[in-house]
């Protein structure tokens, strides 16, 4: 298990141990925490599931994939900590994490 | 709509059902919530059921939304395997089909649609087959047999996919098309000749203009497809995509109103207060394009969701959306935004043959839709170009040295 904080957008905090192997996006679904939508069902394929990693722990993330990488390049509202919620697997190193969510998934 | 100890009962549990059942909670419903479905499985994702599923790409327990702990720790009620029969509006209870009677002070009607049954001879027979659930989807991928001819009738999203995935699998595929070209229900001219031209270099034995007189059977099995032209095509295995009829019975009984799926209005409400509809099946008024409108897609049935749950909750969030969906054919996604009916000018934006590109569709200036092959950055951007609906200047849109996006930073 690891322990992942997500904030929404009005600064709502949820903190929630899930199982390592699963997505961010399956997570939060799971959790019902408001703010990740995942309509295409981690498919890289609709950017509903967007989130900002907190920079110290990028660095402890897989490199984002060709096809995530364009799809985050195509956001309005990127920073850097920007991914994709459903490309992210929970492991031990992420212990912690703290990952908030946009205004909206849809604009 | 406050809960008066009924709480809601949701009839439907596919993706529309199981969003407003999660939504309500999210949102703090606090009452009873309970959730019937024809279906004995959990809420599942059905698009995947001709794509990565049936390529077998992805397992069984993938394609549940959410595990059964999570509606159980929600307080969500589920009742599988059970159909909703009628609709007693004036008692507020829906009867189900083993007698039991469910009393509700909201009932959201999330029944979607059922396969367009093909009507021509011989289409009953035990090797024809549909998609829309798990169980179907696993008969067409036990028939997917290499080498085996594969007939797919239909040239919409359903069958193309089918068709992508039969290749894969090493079958002899045609794809039989009523209409003049494929996705025509959908896209333009261009794009149609675009994904005849993939599916044709693929393998794929693509037919257009097409008119089926029957299916020729043998023993109850389906051995080949005649033509009105007097051709026959053998089949091992036939697949019909013929699109859905929304489920609007039991709405019509309870006398709601019903046109083209159940009509509501822009807060999800039918023409009874108390009863809502979402998803496939229902029609809703649609600002972008000032007529009423039914989307069959993942992101109208949850996005329209949340705006049933914020009804229910008395919070008002009226239903907006962007329309957009997407398929997946060999190596291609193809995604699109917006409806692209009664465009007077197209766009390319790069080259189809470089297999990444874009078309836009304008009315009076406005992009009014757009469709993106292996181009997610355009199809973001075409979302934004789509909901502002304001003229574009077509020069710089085509403008593949322009990023997308400068075009409404300006």
């Amino acid at each position: 298990m690891t322990r992942i904080v997500y904030i929404e957008h009005d600064g709502t905090a949820h903190q929630v141990d899930a199982e390592n192997g699963t997505n961010l996006m399956q997570v939060a679904i799971d959790n019902l925490i408001p703010g990740i939508v995942g309509d295409c069902g981690g498919a890289c394929n609709c950017a509903t599931c967007h989130c900002y990693v907190d920079p110290q722990y990028l660095a402890s993330l897989a490199a984002p994939s060709q096809d995530e990488l364009a799809v985050l390049d195509g956001l309005l509202n990127p920073q850097p900590g920007s991914r994709l919620s459903c490309q992210i697997k929970l492991a031990p190193e992420l212990e912690g994490m703290v990952v908030r969510l946009p205004a909206s998934q849809f604009f | 709509m406050s809960s008066q100890g009924a709480g809601v009962v949701i009839i439907g549990s596919g993706q529309a059902g199981a969003e407003v059942a999660t939504c309500l909670r999210q949102m703090g419903y606090p009452g009873r919530i309970q959730m019937v479905g024809e279906e004995v499985h959990l809420p599942y994702r059905r698009p995947p059921l001709s794509k990565e599923y049936l390529g077998r790409e992805v397992s069984l327990e993938s394609l549940a939304i959410k595990s059964g702990a999570v509606y159980a720790k929600a307080g969500i009620e589920l009742l599988r395997g059970v159909r909703a029969v009628a609709i007693e509006r004036d008692a507020r209870t829906v009867r189900l089909e083993d007698g039991r009677v469910l009393a509700y002070d909201a009932l959201v009607l999330a029944t979607g649609g059922r396969n367009r049954p093909l009507p021509l001879p011989g289409a009953e027979a035990s090797n024809v087959h549909y998609l829309r659930t798990i169980e179907e989807s696993h008969a067409i991928g036990e028939a997917m047999v290499p080498g085996k001819s594969l007939v797919v009738i239909g040239g919409g999203y359903i069958g193309l996919e089918v068709a992508a995935i039969g290749i894969k699998h090493g079958l002899k595929v045609t794809a039989l098309v009523r209409g003049p070209r494929v996705l025509a229900r959908v896209t333009g001219p261009e794009m149609s000749s675009f994904y005849e031209g993939v599916h044709r270099q693929a393998g794929v034995d693509v037919r257009t203009g097409v008119t089926i007189t029957a299916l020729q059977t043998v023993a109850g099995k389906a051995t080949a497809i005649l033509l009105a032209d007097g051709e026959i095509i053998p089949a091992d295995v036939v697949v019909i995509g013929n699109g859905l009829i929304p489920s609007v019975e039991l709405a019509q009984a309870a006398g709601l109103e019903v046109g083209d799926g159940i009509l509501v209005d822009a807060h999800a409400c039918t023409s009874d207060p108390h009863i809502l509809a979402v998803g496939d099946v229902a029609n809703h008024p649609n600002p972008l394009y000032g007529r009423r409108m039914r989307f069959e897609s993942v992101p109208n049935a949850t996005e329209q969701a949340r705006t049933v749950a914020a009804t229910i909750c008395g919070k008002a969030l009226p239903y907006r959306p962007i329309p957009w969906f997407w398929s997946n054919q060999y190596d291609l996604k193809l995604q699109m935004v917006g409806i692209s009916e009664g465009y007077d000018d197209v766009v390319f934006r790069g080259e189809p043959a470089s297999r990444s590109f874009s078309a836009f569709y304008l009315k009076d200036g406005v992009v009014i839709a757009a469709d993106t092959v292996n181009h997610m950055q355009d199809f973001m951007a075409a979302k934004q170009l789509v909901a502002r609906g304001r003229p574009v200047d077509r020069a710089r849109l085509a403008d593949t040295a322009l990023p997308l996006k400068s075009l409404f930073e300006d």
